[in-house]
């Protein structure tokens, strides 16, 4: 199954000419690393072309063939696309909703964990389990009577109504109870023989040494929020309370064709995204991983 | 003394799980409950509701929008999850080559993974414009004649497929490799040395105990699949003329087009019992073919 690596720069100096056997060992991983690379542009051309085209003027939009690198170059699609659109306020309510979702999402469930994984009480598992159950419930089910909730609430189009059913997460319970329940109680219990509350013991101890664990909860909890859809879909509706992907959506439905104007308002959403990831992949793949619940 | 200090430890508890259980009551468990209830009424939130029994779900059942949608979900898992594991399972066998520039390739096949639906939907319907696409333009280049896209019925479907599994594939890959590297090394070497070669070890030693994590992806995705909607949202909006409106799309449309809170609800709960089922099932399925070493 695995074989040893050969450089790309090896096969290349070495042409397999009169080397048959050299050829049958080097052709295998040769064609891998072509198929490694054709993915890849399969996977980031797409990403390439988005900026390409929020960079080409509208009489180039449409031409055969299309245009690589535009020219000429314009730049000021960005400008023409914050003229039509709000998207600094789509961008800020975005980055708002996001940060404080996570911010309450990471403090709430590191709370409950510790209240699973360290504190002793009747129902404790049965309440667990309950946690659990709700990570089967799929948005779609709640989502009516939810929209009424916050109608009933008089949230709907506001702050509230787009935060509220984020700022707990049974799944992030869940990740750092695991997390916690890997940590050595000998700290601990000097702690509390020192008299330190529990309180002191989840900020002072627990905390700290789970660095990781909340990391990648909080990184996902922040991309969950970046891309979600559905429900601030459903409860924004004026243009200044819209996040990033609804006000995109309605970028498009207003122009239909202007692709290189739907690319722009694209780009600025994918890059802070993009930063993130690039910064934590790590934490990033391992979050998704770990919940399967994908953007 | 002992009365005081129950309350305190009570106190304690519900210090620490308050903050999580209030809202998970308010905004999923609460909710949860009262899309049953809901599901019962016909409700227009502008006049009173009115009690309709089972009647929102025997109408949903003849819906044929609704069974279109049902279809059309369908069609798109059957497309999606073969596509998505097949191209995922490649991809990770590649990478477990221990390939130079591991990283660079992963990070790459993930991109897609982390950036939103709505982005990599308006990506993909201008990537696959009719007229002036860059896909078509290609395809003319090896002399194909590329189809509609999501301008055409039968083509908008497969559209969606296509941009679905392309966003998803690092994510397969990325649980799969996971799963092919805790494959212990000793285990090809036995075979080896007894002879095996390269499509036998594939067969008997990898397939078999990655099934762990083909089960793990194929229940997420499934789960996933049955509640396509943004992409759809974005791509097609449903059409054209509905050839490519799904279950949650239906939903939607009915809750905050039409207003009809009780229908939507029940239609809710019809996904929920179906994706419920079908988990249930697989987990069930799972003694069959799953490899817990």
């Amino acid at each position: 199954m695995r074989s040893r690596a050969v450089p790309l720069a090896a096969l290349l100096s070495n042409p397999p000419v009169g080397r048959w056997s050299a050829w049958r060992r080097t052709a295998p991983q040769a064609a891998l690393y072509v198929a490694l690379i054709a993915v890849a542009i399969v996977m980031l051309f797409p990403f390439v072309w988005m900026v390409s085209t929020s960079l080409t003027s509208d009489a180039q939009l449409f031409v055969t063939p299309p245009q690589l690198i535009p020219s000429p170059f314009v730049p000021g699609n960005y400008a023409r696309v914050a003229d039509d659109f709000p998207l600094g306020a789509f961008l800020r309510n975005s980055l708002i909703v996001a940060a404080i979702s996570t911010t309450l999402q990471v403090a709430t469930s590191a709370m409950a964990a510790y209240a699973f994984a360290r504190l002793q009480f009747r129902g404790r598992d049965a309440l667990f389990l309950v946690y659990l159950a709700t990570l089967m419930v799929p948005l779609q089910v709640i989502v009516v009577p939810l929209f009424i909730e916050m109608r009933f609430l008089n949230f709907v189009n506001s702050y509230p109504g787009l935060i509220l059913p984020s700022i707990a997460s049974a799944f992030g319970t869940f990740l750092l109870r695991q997390a916690f329940l890997t940590l050595p109680r000998e700290l601990e219990e000097a702690a509390f023989i020192d008299g330190a509350s529990h309180w002191t013991v989840f900020r002072r101890i627990v905390l700290p040494l789970s660095g990781p664990a909340i990391a990648t909860f909080g990184i996902f909890a922040f991309m969950a929020s970046w891309n979600s859809f559905l429900w601030p879909l459903i409860v924004t509706s004026s243009q200044d309370l819209m996040t990033l992907p609804v006000g995109l959506s309605n970028l498009h439905g207003r122009y239909a064709t202007a692709w290189n104007l739907v690319m722009a308002g694209s780009t600025i959403s994918v890059i802070p995204i993009v930063l993130v990831y690039l910064v934590a992949q790590r934490h990033v793949v391992r979050g998704v991983a770990l919940s399967g619940l994908k953007g | 003394m002992v009365g005081q200090r129950g309350w305190r430890r009570w106190a304690v508890v519900v210090l620490f799980l308050g903050p999580s259980l209030v809202p998970l009551l308010l905004f999923t468990l609460g909710p949860m409950a009262a899309s049953i209830g809901l599901s019962f009424l016909k409700w227009d939130l502008l006049r009173p509701p009115n009690l309709v029994g089972f009647a929102n779900f025997t109408n949903v059942l003849v819906d044929p929008d609704f069974q279109a949608a049902v279809g059309h979900t369908l069609f798109f898992i059957v497309g999606y999850l073969p596509l998505v594991y097949v191209g995922g399972l490649l991809l990770a066998l590649a990478l477990n080559q221990r390939v130079r520039g591991l990283s660079f390739f992963r990070a790459a096949y993930f991109l897609p993974v982390v950036t939103s639906w709505v982005v990599v939907a308006l990506m993909w319907k201008w990537l696959l414009n009719p007229d002036s696409g860059m896909v078509n333009f290609a395809l003319g280049l090896v002399g194909i004649k590329g189809p509609g896209w999501w301008t055409d019925p039968g083509w908008a479907m497969p559209s969606i497929i296509l941009a679905s599994a392309w966003k998803d594939l690092g994510f397969v890959m990325v649980i799969l490799l996971a799963g092919l590297q805790s494959i212990p090394e000793d285990y090809y070497e036995a075979a080896s040395v007894d002879g095996a070669g390269r499509w036998a070890r594939f067969r008997r030693i990898t397939l078999p105990l990655l099934t762990p994590s083909s089960f793990f992806v194929l229940v997420i995705s499934l789960i996933n699949s049955f509640q396509v909607f943004d992409q759809v949202w974005v791509m097609t909006g449903g059409g054209p003329a509905g050839s490519s409106s799904v279950v949650v799309e239906q939903i939607v449309r009915h809750a905050f087009s039409y207003q009809q809170m009780g229908y939507a609800s029940a239609m809710s709960w019809l996904l929920f019992a179906v994706i419920l089922v079908v988990t249930v099932f697989q987990f069930r399925l799972q003694r069959r073919w799953v490899n817990y070493a």
